[in-house]
């Protein structure tokens, strides 16, 4: 099992080949979206790096759920995510800062719950 | 006119690599004006030609049940030039083919020459996909339609295959 340093610098490694960012731009706090630019397509492209660079399986939706808090959804009221979206937030999206975003759950802040330390956090429960 | 940046397959090993041609020619009249007195393959037309090599390897695995669109182009480097005369060897790798899309690498060889090589990244699009509706379907989807310049293959058997 590889340290927490060790899965950081082999993320941030994986970020920087498929978002063509520089290493000091990948912290942990970073958005992929908001900081880092990624956009729907990268989302594969992370995945299939981080397959093959930590020897893991990623099932389809497991790192990046999709459609999360959509307008059909019933989990979205006034621009906001509802208290039961937030639970579904929770269970679908262990390793994410739900708790910073339950303050103030605006649905155009979901997108910051996808973070470079969610994704270590990620790789290390698979790593166990 | 279709959208073919390919002459043909040479080898086709279903799941696993394809390797095709594409022959450079001074009758190909883009070549007239890229560039005046230096005709050179250009760049943007050898990754189709790598996309199409690996797209249908890809779309193949799945026996195109699903619409493979080019995604992304994580990295291509161009270490030389491919000019009329030249013979370009693409050599598709897959590298992974799930449920949502797949990626391959390849390369494009002028004999022993290597002229560039690549990442693509391709998703797949179900057929009621909204987005699919606004691409041009004939020429930008990886499909069996492609196949016809499919002319050596080898099914998951390993044997011989009859496609045209």
């Amino acid at each position: 099992m590889p340290s927490s340093e060790e899965i950081f610098e082999k993320v941030q490694e994986t970020l920087v080949d498929a978002l063509g960012v520089d290493d000091d731009e990948v912290t942990p706090s970073a958005t992929l979206i908001g900081d880092l630019g990624a956009e729907s397509i990268d989302f594969l492209d992370i995945v299939f790096r981080l397959e093959k660079n930590f020897d893991i399986k990623i099932p389809r939706g497991e790192l990046f759920p999709e459609n999360l808090a959509s307008a059909d959804s019933g989990f979205v009221a006034d621009g906001k995510v509802t208290t039961d979206g937030i639970a579904q937030l929770r269970e679908k999206m262990p390793h994410a800062d739900v708790d910073s975003f339950a303050k103030d759950p605006q649905v155009s802040r979901i997108q910051d719950l996808f973070t470079v330390d969610m994704i270590c956090k990620f790789v290390a429960a698979r790593l166990k | 006119m279709r959208w073919y940046w390919v002459d043909k397959f040479i080898e086709f090993d279903s799941g696993k690599r394809a390797r095709s041609i594409k022959n450079v020619s001074l009758a190909e009249e883009h070549l007239h004006d890229h560039f005046p007195g230096f005709p050179v393959m250009p760049g943007s037309l050898m990754i189709e030609g790598m996309a199409q090599t690996g797209g249908i390897l890809l779309g193949e695995h799945f026996q195109f049940r699903y619409n493979v669109i080019l995604a992304k182009v994580p990295k291509v480097t161009f270490h030389s030039w491919a000019c009329p005369g030249d013979q370009i060897i693409y050599t598709a790798d897959l590298q992974d083919a799930r449920v949502e899309g797949g990626s391959v690498t390849v390369t494009a060889k002028v004999g022993d020459r290597l002229v560039a090589d690549a990442e693509i990244v391709f998703v797949h699009l179900s057929s009621d996909d909204p987005q699919l509706s606004r691409i041009d379907q004939k020429n930008f989807v990886f499909r069996m339609n492609l196949l016809d310049i499919l002319t050596v293959g080898k099914v998951d058997t390993g044997s011989a295959d009859s496609a045209p």
